[in-house]
């Protein structure tokens, strides 16, 4: 009687220890992965903080109104002279141009694939949308330049930029509004052509409407991801140390591409004793067209944000 | 009175007819559009190939032309080389960004407290928002003299390795402008898209596949290793060939990092060795002739090429899980 006491109340304990304590070789994987896991994020957060931090101290000594408006003509060796304002005005422009191409394209593609399209074609562009996505930003140069070089022959001008940056920002601009497209509910649409307005029209004063806020977030975005490359201008606009902002005609000299030039000159030989050089100052003006350029990044992602906040439709009860 | 009761239906009638009308040519705008996305796919292809054609057709006399290619290759002998380079570069970044994006997404997706995880999301986005040529401005003047120490270490203790063999003197390249440091700039560079991608599967894992695993007993990290891992396979799989795919095309951080070379080498280590199809490009174009420019193009299609196919069957395993997964 005793001992078949005894032998429940033992289990009973190790039943509780066993059900209330993990075994310790899987709480030490456990353990284990937890760290991991943390590590990994910290080995990401290290190299963000590590450029954001070295950009903003190397750049921001050089970064200030005579930067920003002055451009490199005529300033050489290791004078304490010299801008980025060429460069950012090419940027603008190019930019802009891009924009300007791919937006229209773009917007009617994605009405295409949500208000239309149906069948094979629409799935062959839904899934060569994904694979343009893909295309390295240097192809997009090459074909810019193959493609202008059968019109125009060989030349540099900033609107075969602006073609290239365009295919790189045309995937970008459908997928986002696409995604925005079909968040528009149906209900809508309905009740638009139950009042026998027009698909086009409905199209364009109720969907598009309703969804301006996210499309207008989604170009932004997509606007950039495309005013940091380098590689694509390299090849299709060259570079200048003059202001150019005429996009049809000759060299202009972009941000990324002046980040580039400057990083290439490398360091300045001064003579021993010169007050009026700087040896790195190729290097400074880099991080200042560096911090520049991160800023100017920013900026868009922060509007970009913003807008799709503060200009969605609001709901009404 | 018949004209003043005939001139409304009329105009009623005209205007139906031009809305049919625009509501037509609208339509034909937007189908207009999504061919033209077809064709321009198609016409990147066709010109590349047209400006291309002058090298590929020009066989070994082409070295006597351009510069940078070697007395007595061809187009496709130097296409070689560059294509290895690119890949390896490549293949090098994939196996550092990998393991790292998976954990990364993990902490956001099952580790992170979830008011926190959308912060922390949105700075590994911050990531792929730096332009290229800052990682390359950022990998050759801070990241580099950091790690030469570290290569230096590498080739005492692991240089064993072919991968890790140092020169001639038994160093590694000083200042390390090598395909390793090269290879760590993109790494960091791709982490942020195979992180999003990774992070969506993640968080489309059933919950009472979890919660299931959870209610057998199962800790955290075995609940991962059941149920989130093998439900995100084939996501972890596409978001890693969408990272090669953009590590292949990546031109300013190799050219600002990497000295080049044009063996096939397997030296991460030792400067000048290898050399990366985009970089390449990027590196001679402005200084090429016609017959350099064409040559130039030739690697270029290369690349498009491997980039597509890459890319393609990244979609392709994206695609079929949405078919078949029930979660979407």
């Amino acid at each position: 009687m005793a001992s078949t006491n005894t032998v429940p109340e033992v289990t009973a304990e190790d039943l509780r220890r066993s059900l209330s304590r993990v075994d310790p070789a899987r709480k030490r994987t456990d353990v284990i992965m937890r760290v991991v896991v943390y590590i990994a994020f910290a080995l990401a957060m290290a190299p963000l903080i590590s450029l954001v931090w070295s950009v903003l101290v190397r750049g921001v000594g050089r970064l200030d109104t005579y930067f920003l408006l002055n451009s490199m003509r005529n300033v050489f060796g290791g004078m304490d002279a010299g801008g980025a304002y060429h460069a950012i005005v090419g940027t603008l422009v190019i930019t802009g141009w891009a924009a300007l191409i791919s937006v229209p394209i773009g917007l009617m593609v994605a009405i295409y694939l949500v208000e239309y399209g149906t069948g094979r074609l629409a799935k062959a562009v839904t899934f060569l949308v994904d694979v343009m996505t893909g295309i390295p930003s240097i192809v997009a140069g090459l074909f810019a330049f193959a493609l202008f070089y059968l019109l125009i022959g060989p030349q540099k001008a900033g609107i075969i930029g602006s073609v290239a940056l365009a295919l790189l920002m045309t995937p970008v601009v459908i997928r986002s509004s696409e995604e925005m497209l079909r968040l528009v509910p149906n209900e809508l649409r309905e009740a638009s052509y139950a009042l026998g307005v027009p698909k086009w029209l409905t199209t364009i004063k109720v969907v598009l409407r309703t969804a301006v806020a996210g499309l207008t977030t989604g170009v932004m975005l997509a606007i950039a991801r495309v005013i940091g490359e380098t590689a694509p201008l390299i090849i299709t606009v060259g570079m200048t140390n003059s202001i150019n902002n005429d996009v049809f005609r000759e060299n202009m000299m972009t941000l990324p591409v002046y980040v580039w030039q400057q990083f290439g000159l490398g360091l300045v030989p001064c003579r021993e004793g010169a007050t009026d050089c700087i040896a790195t100052i190729n290097f400074d003006r880099a991080w200042a067209a560096a911090l520049t350029l991160i800023l100017i990044v920013m900026l868009l992602n922060l509007v970009a944000r913003g807008v799709s906040r503060w200009f969605a439709p609001k709901v009404r009860g | 009175m018949t004209t003043s009761v005939s001139a409304p239906a009329a105009l009623a009638s005209a205007k139906r007819r031009t809305g049919r009308g625009l509501d037509r040519g609208f339509r034909y705008l937007a189908v207009g559009s999504g061919v033209l996305i077809v064709a321009v796919l198609a016409s990147v292809a066709v010109f590349l190939l047209i400006r291309a054609w002058p090298a590929l057709r020009a066989g070994e006399s082409i070295s006597s032309e351009v510069g940078w290619i070697p007395a007595g290759s061809s187009v496709l002998s130097v296409i070689g080389p560059l294509v290895f380079g690119t890949v390896l570069a490549a293949i090098v970044a994939l196996v550092i960004a990998v393991p790292v994006a998976v954990g990364i997404a993990l902490f956001i997706s099952h580790y992170a407290p979830r008011r926190i995880a959308n912060a922390l999301g949105y700075m590994v986005d911050l990531l792929a928002a730096i332009p290229s040529v800052v990682y390359g401005l950022w990998g050759v003047m801070v990241l580099a003299p950091m790690l030469h120490p570290i290569f230096q270490w590498m080739v005492k203790w692991l240089g064993w390795i072919p991968l890790f063999a140092g020169d001639s003197a038994g160093n590694a390249s000083n200042p390390p402008r090598v395909l390793m440091t090269a290879a760590l700039v993109l790494a960091v560079m791709i982490l942020p898209i195979i992180t999003a991608v990774c992070r969506e599967v993640f968080l489309t894992t059933p919950p009472l596949h979890e919660e299931a695993a959870l209610a057998l007993g199962a800790t955290r990290w075995e609940m991962i290793r059941m149920a989130v891992l093998p439900y995100g396979r084939s996501g972890i799989i596409s978001a890693a060939m969408l990272g090669l795919g953009r590590a292949l095309g990546e031109t300013m951080a190799v050219l600002m990092v990497l000295s080049p070379g044009l063996a096939y080498s397997f030296k991460l280590l030792v400067a000048s060795q290898q050399q990366t199809i985009a970089a390449n490009i990027a590196a001679k174009f402005n200084d090429a002739t016609e017959m350099g420019v064409s040559a130039l193009i030739a690697t270029g299609l290369a690349l498009f090429v491997i980039t597509m196919a890459v890319n393609m069957v990244a979609r392709g395993i994206v695609a079929r899980r949405k078919d078949f997964s029930g979660a979407n």
